[in-house]
């Protein structure tokens, strides 16, 4: 059979993409491959590891467990997105850094992903209701603590009036 | 891993998926939030050449509530159940099975009614329908057709759902004001698949004894099972630790899951036998609360 092409409209921290996919790609590949956005990464590629995640249309999302073409039209929010638009770090990043949060940091897009959706719903959440919106995102350097240190620091500077959405809003 | 190659269908209505079912049969499955479907393809576990998405129609993204329940259609996702009100008010079991089901991200694009499609044995929603005596509205070109949970779950992975046919909606009756619920399930990490699982629902009389209990259990078996011995056992009598460790007892006689990898299966009938005693208690003390609330006393 020939390859079912779809042209479709993405709108990606902000900007909008029109690009020509095949059906069977996934929303992580045409992120990082059509879009050069590889801050996205992929870990299992069957939707257990999280690594993945970002935000379609403000809510958590496994980006290698949804099709490009299903998700034609919407707003994307992926790790490069949280960045301040002068290219430093955002707040969520920022605290992660200076808490040492992450090692090989393979599954910090998705964890930030995470984290940036979970406190737009939430801007304080409990130790329990942090663990479980992480509960999703897999790490194997860190034992998880740095990751939850960080995680703290986050919501202590949100506290303190800081703005978590970085340049592209979340 | 990359998805095998595909077409790919976004029809507008509901007749229109139909048709494209009637047209494609064997050839197409049906799309929906995907995080189960997706998977599959992922891991090349089954290839299909057609997929239909009915995510966006609108006509199937409704919670209704009506006198006789309420009404989940197939397009709802579990996020949005989750937070309805309309579904913590009318099917509590279904709200509080959710947390359980999958991650946040997975939540958030699957579908109640693609979790019950796909029949996964070890899934909690399934087992919550059975409890609820939920119906399933069945559509196909010719028209609807309604079955009854019990008759729906048929076995692993398996549905009463021809080809050319979809999963409308899921109706679940009124939630009665002495009615109580308790899920619990027993996995290796947090939104694992379970080990073992039970999703009850009980019903008191006005002098406080069991009217109706629901034992429903998953993992347990190739499709979601209530224990109606142990059901029955309940029935006429008040909640209280000896009736409850009797109807374990008798759930852990009569259960008969089979030995994995997580468990043997002597393990999984003791488990089954605690997951009774602590979900008969939990959802006995919910139906005393609500009935207080409903001034329905009891």
């Amino acid at each position: 059979m020939s390859t079912d092409m779809h042209k479709i409209t993405l709108t990606v921290n902000g900007t909008d993409h029109t690009v020509e996919v095949a059906a069977r790609r996934h929303l992580a590949d045409v992120l990082r491959e059509e879009l050069g956005l590889t801050g996205t990464h992929l870990g299992c590629e069957h939707g257990v590891c999280g690594a993945c995640t970002v935000a379609v249309d403000g809510q958590a999302t496994r980006s290698c467990l949804v099709l490009a073409v299903q998700v034609d039209g919407s707003e994307v929010t992926t790790i490069e997105g949280l960045t301040e638009a002068d290219g430093s770090m955002g707040l969520i990043q920022r605290a992660m850094w200076e808490k040492h949060a992450f090692q090989c940091a393979f599954c910090a897009p998705g964890v930030m992903m995470s984290v940036s959706t979970m406190l737009a719903d939430n801007p304080a959440p409990t130790p329990e209701e942090i663990k479980e919106g992480l509960s999703g995102n897999l790490c194997r350097c860190t034992g998880y603590h740095s990751i939850l240190e960080g995680v703290n620091e986050v919501v202590a500077k949100m506290r303190e009036g800081e703005s978590a959405n970085g340049a592209a809003g979340a | 891993m990359k998805l095998p190659d595909f077409t790919y269908h976004r029809p507008d209505t509901l007749g229109g998926a139909l048709e494209l079912l009637d047209e494609l049969g064997d050839d197409a499955k049906v799309l929906a939030g995907g995080q189960s479907l997706l998977p599959v393809l992922a891991l090349r576990m089954n290839a299909v050449p057609n997929l239909v998405d009915i995510a966006r129609i609108p006509e199937l993204g409704e919670i209704e509530v009506g006198a006789e329940g309420i009404t989940i259609g197939a397009g709802v996702r579990h996020a949005q159940a989750e937070v309805s009100p309309v579904v913590a008010e009318h099917a509590p079991l279904i709200a509080g099975a959710l947390p359980y089901v999958g991650h946040r991200a997975i939540r958030n694009r699957g579908t109640v009614c693609g979790s019950l499609a796909h029949a996964d044995p070890s899934a909690e929603l399934p087992a919550v329908a059975l409890a609820l005596d939920a119906r399933m509205i069945v559509a196909g070109s010719d028209g609807e057709r309604t079955v009854p949970a019990e008759d729906f779950f048929q076995g692993v992975f398996t549905a009463d759902l021809s080809e050319t046919e979809l999963l409308r909606a899921v109706h679940v009756p009124a939630w009665s004001p002495r009615a109580g619920w308790s899920v619990r399930e027993l996995s290796r990490r947090h939104g694992d698949f379970a080990i073992v699982g039970l999703a009850c629902a009980v019903e008191l009389d006005e002098d406080g004894s069991y009217a109706k209990a629901a034992l429903s259990y998953f993992g347990v078996a190739g499709r979601p099972t209530r224990v109606a011995e142990a059901e029955a056992a309940l029935i006429g009598r008040k909640p209280g630790q000896e009736v409850h460790a009797e109807a374990a007892g008798i759930v852990s006689g009569v259960l008969e899951p089979a030995a994995d990898l997580h468990g043997t299966s002597a393990y999984r009938k003791h488990i089954a036998g605690v997951l009774a005693k602590q979900c008969l208690a939990e959802a006995a003390g919910r139906a005393a609360d609500r009935a207080g609330q409903n001034g329905a006393g009891v």
